[in-house]
C-alpha cells in the first residue's frame, strides 16, 4: 500500500468504472439490436412473456458465448438448402397463424399454409402465400376478407375445410345423422325383437340365455327339414342348439376322444 | 435374377389360378386328394414368391442398377439396412412384398388351423390364392419389379431422405402385415359362407388371426405417427391425410369386430354383423391400397401414379359385389339365437361401441371421399383437411372413450339398478375428481377437459375390475397380491389383456388432449442470441443459438444447428437439428445432390412435454449465401410421449390377449362354443 498514493487509487477507480460502464452499454446495444429481430411486439398472450429479446437475455445472464456481431458464410452453402429470410414479428402473430391454419397451401402437399411454410422448407408456394396473407393484413383486411380473397383466387379448395353451407353441409352432417339414425334403428329393431320374443313366450329376463326367438326357431326348423331331421316342422327341440351346432359338438367330442 | 424372379411370378400366378379354380368348383368335396392338393398349392405359391422376393433382394444388395426398381430407390452409398428396406419403398417392390407376405400367411393358415376346421381349408386356400393371384397379376401386367432399363446407370437415384429413418424400416412392414393378414379372417368368413357352416367354428378358427391383424395394424399406425412426428417436422403426428385415414379405416372395423365377436360367442347374436365386419375390413384394406396407389386422392404418402389403381378398383368392385351377394344368400341362416334382453346390458354397450367405431370409420371415409363427391355433384374442387376431421370426429371419439369405460361395467343380459350403482360409483367419482381438479387449475379447453375426464373414468373402471378380480383370487385361493394378479391375467388373458388395451387407448386420448396446449414460435437468431417460450406448465425455456457446424456423414452432407436450452434459468443441455443433403455419384465420380435437403428435428422428450426444435434454414447474407444466422421453429408439445407409452401398453395388452394357449377359461368357452351351446349367465353377473 505504501507504493500507491491517493491519486493512483483515484485514477484506477475512474478507469474501472468507465470500463464497466462501457461494457454494460455495449452489451445493451448488442442486445437491443438482436432484440429488434428476435422479439416480437405482437406475440400471442401465451408467449408474450416468453419471447424476450436477446438483449434482455444478455442483460439477465451476461455474455456466455462468443461469435456476436456479423456472422460468417457457411463453408458448404449448397448443403443447407435455400437461404431463408429473417423471421418478422408478424410471422409469429397468433391471428395470422390461426388464419393460415385454415388456408391450404397452393402446392400439392395437402397441408395448410402455416404448417407447410414451417415444415416443408423446400416449398416455394407457402412462403409466397404467407406474404400474400401478410400483405392483405397490412391492407387492413379482416380474416374473413382474406379468406374470401384466397377463395376468389384459388377457388373453394383454398380452404382447409369447406364452408358449412349448401351441399357442403352434407359433408358435416351426414356422418352424425348416419350414426344417430343407425343408433335409433338399432334400438328400435332390438327393442321390437325383444317384444316379439316376449310375446312368443321365449324371451324375457330370467328365462335363460340360450332361448331362441321365433324367427330363429323357424330358421332352424327349415334347416332341420332340409337335413331330414325328425324335428322338422315340429316344436323346437329341447336342446338349445341348431343341428349344425350339434354336429359340431359331436365332432369336437370326437376330436377330444381321439 | 430378374429372369428367375419374373418366372417365379408367372408360376405363382398359374398356381393361384389353379388353386382358386378347383377350390371354388367344389369337386374336392368328393375327392379328398384334390382337397389336399388345393391346400398344398398355397405352399407352392409361397415357395415361388419367396424366390421372387429373394431375387429382388439380391438385385438390391448387389446394386444391379440395370433393374429399374433398384436404380429408382437405391444408390451405391445407401446404408445396407436402408437398401434392404428399399424392397417396400416403391410401388412395385411393395406389391411384391404384399404378395410374398400374403403367401406366408396363406401357408400358415393351412399349417396352423386345427384339423376340426379342415372342411373350410380348401375354400380358405381358394380365397387366399385368388387374392395372391390378383397381386401377382397386377405386378406382371402393370408393375413388374424386375423390369430392366435399356441402359445401366452408374448409380441409382437413392432413397427418399424421409424414408431414411429407422421407423420406415419397420412402420410400412407392420402396416402391410396388418393389411395383409386381414385376408385370412376374410378367407375363413367366405369359406364359412360357401360351406354353409355358420356356427361359431369359423369365429374360433380366426380368433388368433383377427387379434394378430389388429396388433399389426395398431403397431403400424402408431409407428407411422412416430415417424411423422420425428421425421416430417411439423410437430404433430396425425394430419388426417387420406393415406393415414386409409390405415385407420380397417383398424376401426377390426376393433369393432373384436368386440362384437364376443357377443356372438357368448350369446349367439350379431352373426350377420360379424361376417359383414370381417368382409368390410378386408375391402377397406384393399380400398386403402387403392387410395395409396391410384393417385385418385391427393396425398403426401402416395406412390407414383400408375395404372395399378384401375386393377385395385376393379378388384374392389368385384370382391365387394361377390362377397356381399354371398352374404345376402346366406342371410337367413345367420339369424341371432337369442334376443337382446335389455338396452342396459353389456351386449347393448358393445353394440353401441360397434356403432361408434363403424360411425367413425364411416365419417373418416366420408371425409376422405367428399372432395371427389363434391367435384362430381357440383363440379367444384374442395379441400377436406384437419379442421373438418377434428370437428366431425372429436365428439365421436369422446363418446367412444366413454363407452370404453361403460361397457365392462354393465352386466351381461340385463343390468339391475343395484348393479349399476355398485359398478359406476368409483369410476364416476374418479372422472369427476379429475374434472374438478382441472377446472380448479384453470383448464378451460372443452375437448381436453372431456378427454381427461373420460380417461380418468375409464381408468377407474379398469382399476376396479383388476382390483376386484385380484381380491377375489386372494380370498378364494389364499394367494399373495402379485400371484393373484398374475394368475388373474394369465387365466383370463382375453379379458384382462383387453383391459390393458383399453388403458393404452385412454392414454392415446390423453396425448391427443395435450395437443390443445402446444406452444410454438419461429425465430431468427445469430450465435449467442436467445428466444424464450413459456410452456403450458408455466416454465420458461430459453433457447440460445450456439452455432452451425457442417460435416459429411454416410451418404449425406449435414448442416447441424445447435441451441443451448435453459429451463427457468437453469442449464438444460443442448438440442441439435439438422439439414441433410443426400448425394449420389455421377459418371465422373463427382458427388451430386440426390434430393432436396431434408430436415431432421431435434427432440428432448419427457413424459411431461417434448421440446421440439426445427432448424428451418440459414439466413441469407449480403452476398446471397447462407450464413451462420439461423431460423428455427421451437415447439413445446405437452404429453406427446404418452402416445408412444400408450402404444406400448396397447400392444402389450394385445400380445397378452393373443398369447398362445388361450388360458383355461377361454379354452373352455371355445369348446362350448364349438359344441353349439353357451353358458347360461347368472342374472346380474358382471
Amino acid at each position: 500500500m505504501s507504493g500507491i498514493d491517493r491519486r493512483d487509487w483515484l485514477r484506477a477507480a475512474i478507469a474501472g468504472v468507465a470500463l464497466v460502464g462501457a461494457r454494460s452499454l455495449a452489451a445493451q446495444a448488442t442486445g437491443a439490436a438482436a432484440g429488434a429481430q428476435a422479439g416480437s411486439p405482437q406475440q400471442p398472450d401465451s408467449q408474450a412473456a416468453g419471447a424476450q429479446s436477446a438483449g434482455d437475455a444478455a442483460a439477465e445472464q451476461g455474455p456466455t458465448l462468443g461469435g456476436r456481431g456479423d456472422v460468417g458464410t457457411l463453408a458448404d452453402p449448397d448443403a443447407v438448402g435455400r437461404p431463408r429470410d429473417r423471421v418478422l414479428p408478424m410471422d409469429n402473430d397468433a391471428a395470422i397463424r390461426e388464419l393460415e391454419l385454415g388456408l391450404k397451401c397452393p402446392c400439392p402437399c395437402g397441408l395448410d399454409i402455416y404448417t407447410c411454410r414451417t415444415t416443408d422448407f423446400t416449398c416455394t408456394y407457402s412462403p409466397e402465400a404467407h406474404k400474400q396473407v401478410l400483405a392483405y393484413a397490412a391492407d387492413g383486411k379482416s380474416a374473413d376478407e382474406i379468406r374470401a380473397a384466397f377463395v376468389a383466387q384459388y377457388g373453394e379448395r383454398a380452404l382447409m375445410a369447406p364452408v358449412a353451407k349448401g351441399f357442403n353441409l352434407a359433408g358435416y352432417l351426414v356422418p352424425g345423422i348416419a350414426v344417430l339414425t343407425a343408433g335409433a334403428v338399432l334400438t328400435w329393431v332390438l327393442t321390437r325383437r325383444n317384444q316379439v320374443a316376449a310375446v312368443a313366450g321365449n324371451g324375457g329376463a330370467g328365462v335363460g340365455a340360450a332361448r331362441m326367438t321365433a324367427a330363429a326357431r323357424e330358421s332352424n326348423a327349415g334347416v332341420a327339414a332340409s337335413a331330414g331331421s325328425p324335428g322338422a316342422g315340429a316344436a323346437a327341440p329341447s336342446v338349445d342348439a341348431t343341428p349344425e351346432e350339434l354336429e359340431a359338438l359331436r365332432r369336437a367330442l370326437a376330436d377330444d376322444d381321439a | 435374377m430378374t429372369l428367375l424372379g419374373t418366372f417365379s411370378l408367372w408360376v405363382a400366378l398359374l398356381l393361384s389360378v389353379w388353386g382358386a379354380a378347383f377350390a371354388f368348383a367344389g369337386t374336392w368335396k368328393t375327392r379328398p386328394e384334390l382337397a389336399r392338393t388345393i391346400t398344398r398349392s398355397t405352399y407352392a405359391i409361397f415357395a415361388c414368391l419367396f424366390v421372387a422376393a429373394l431375387s429382388l433382394w439380391k438385385g438390391l444388395a448387389s446394386h444391379d442398377m440395370n433393374i429399374e426398381y433398384v436404380a429408382a430407390y437405391t444408390s451405391r452409398n445407401l446404408p445396407g439396412y436402408y437398401t434392404f428396406s428399399a424392397f417396400w419403398a416403391g410401388q412395385k417392390g411393395s406389391l411384391l412384398f404384399w404378395g410374398f407376405v400374403l403367401s406366408i400367411f396363406a401357408a400358415l393358415a393351412q399349417l396352423l388351423t386345427p384339423r376340426r376346421h379342415a372342411d373350410l381349408l380348401p375354400y380358405v386356400a381358394g380365397v387366399t390364392s385368388t387374392v395372391t393371384g390378383f397381386f401377382v397379376l397386377t405386378m406382371i401386367a402393370a408393375a413388374n419389379p424386375f423390369d430392366r432399363l435399356p441402359y445401366t446407370p452408374v448409380d441409382g437415384r437413392g432413397l427418399n431422405p424421409q424414408l431414411q429413418n429407422i421407423f420406415m424400416i419397420i412402420h410400412p412392414p407392420m402396416l402391410y402385415l396388418g393389411y395383409i393378414s386381414v385376408t385370412i379372417p376374410f378367407a375363413f368368413a367366405i369359406a364359412a359362407l360357401l360351406q354353409g357352416r355358420l356356427d361359431t367354428g369359423w369365429i374360433h378358427a380366426i380368433r388368433k388371426w383377427t387379434i394378430t391383424s389388429w396388433l399389426f395394424l395398431s403397431i403400424g399406425i402408431t409407428l407411422g405417427m412416430w415417424w411423422a412426428y420425428v421425421e416430417l417436422g411439423w410437430g404433430g403426428f396425425w394430419a388426417w391425410d387420406p393415406v393415414e385415414n386409409a390405415s385407420f379405416l380397417p383398424w376401426c372395423t377390426m376393433t369393432a369386430f373384436l368386440h362384437s365377436v364376443m357377443i356372438q360367442e357368448k350369446r349367439g347374436m350379431l352373426k350377420r354383423w360379424n361376417v359383414g365386419l370381417v368382409v368390410g375390413t378386408f375391402l377397406l384394406s384393399i380400398f386403402g391400397t387403392f387410395i395409396t396407389r391410384s393417385g385418385v386422392i391427393q396425398s403426401v404418402h402416395s406412390f407414383t401414379q400408375s395404372n395399378v389403381g384401375y386393377f385395385f378398383l376393379a378388384f374392389l368392385v368385384v370382391a365387394g359385389i361377390l362377397t356381399y351377394t354371398l352374404l345376402y344368400v346366406r342371410w337367413p341362416r345367420l339369424e341371432p339365437e337369442v334376443p337382446l334382453e335389455s338396452m342396459v346390458s353389456r351386449e347393448a354397450a358393445f353394440l353401441f361401441n360397434n356403432l361408434i367405431l363403424v360411425g367413425i370409420a364411416f365419417s373418416v371415409l366420408w371425409g376422405t371421399l367428399f372432395p371427389i363427391l363434391s367435384e362430381w355433384v357440383r363440379g367444384t374442387k374442395i379441400t377436406v383437411g384437419v379442421p373438418f376431421f377434428n370437428r366431425v370426429n372429436a365428439p365421436l371419439g369422446l363418446f367412444l372413450l366413454a363407452l370404453t369405460g361403460i361397457g365392462p361395467l354393465i352386466a351381461w343380459r340385463k343390468a339391475s339398478l343395484a348393479n349399476l350403482q355398485r359398478q359406476f360409483t368409483f369410476p364416476v367419482i374418479a372422472g369427476l375428481a379429475v374434472l374438478g381438479g382441472l377446472l380448479a387449475a384453470g383448464m378451460r379447453e372443452f375437448y381436453a377437459l372431456m378427454s381427461f375426464t373420460f380417461a380418468a373414468f375409464t381408468l377407474g373402471t379398469i382399476i376396479q375390475e383388476y382390483a376386484r378380480g385380484t381380491r377375489a383370487r386372494m380370498r378364494m385361493h389364499g394367494e399373495s397380491l402379485p400371484l393373484a394378479l398374475g394368475r388373474l391375467v394369465s387365466r383370463n388373458r382375453r379379458r384382462y389383456g383387453g383391459y390393458l388395451v383399453h388403458v393404452g387407448v385412454l392414454i392415446y386420448f390423453i396425448a391427443f388432449a395435450g395437443q390443445a396446449f402446444v406452444v410454438q414460435q419461429e425465430a431468427t437468431l445469430k450465435p449467442g442470441e436467445s428466444v424464450k417460450l413459456r410452456s403450458a406448465y408455466g416454465q420458461t425455456y430459453t433457447f440460445t443459438h450456439v452455432g452451425i457446424s457442417q460435416f459429411k456423414q454416410l451418404n449425406r452432407r449435414v448442416t447441424a444447428a445447435t441451441v443451448k436450452l435453459e429451463r427457468d434459468g437453469q442449464p438444460d443441455g443442448v438440442i441439435t437439428s439438422e439439414k441433410r443433403q443426400h448425394f449420389t455419384t455421377d459418371a465422373s465420380g463427382q458427388e451430386v445432390p440426390s434430393f432436396e435437403p431434408s430436415t431432421e428435428v431435434g427432440i428432448r422428450s419427457s413424459l411431461k412435454q417434448d421440446i421440439y426444435v426445427v432448424f428451418a434454414g440459414a439466413v441469407r447474407g449480403p452476398d446471397g449465401l447462407p450464413t451462420e444466422e439461423a431460423t428455427y421453429r421451437f415447439n413445446i408439445n405437452p404429453l406427446v410421449a404418452w402416445l408412444w407409452l400408450g402404444g406400448l401398453i396397447l400392444v402389450t395388452g394385445g400380445v397378452i390377449t393373443r398369447w398362445p394357449g388361450a388360458g383355461a377359461t377361454a379354452l373352455a368357452s371355445e369348446r362350448r362354443g364349438e359344441g353349439g351351446y353357451r353358458v347360461a349367465i347368472a342374472e346380474g353377473a358382471a
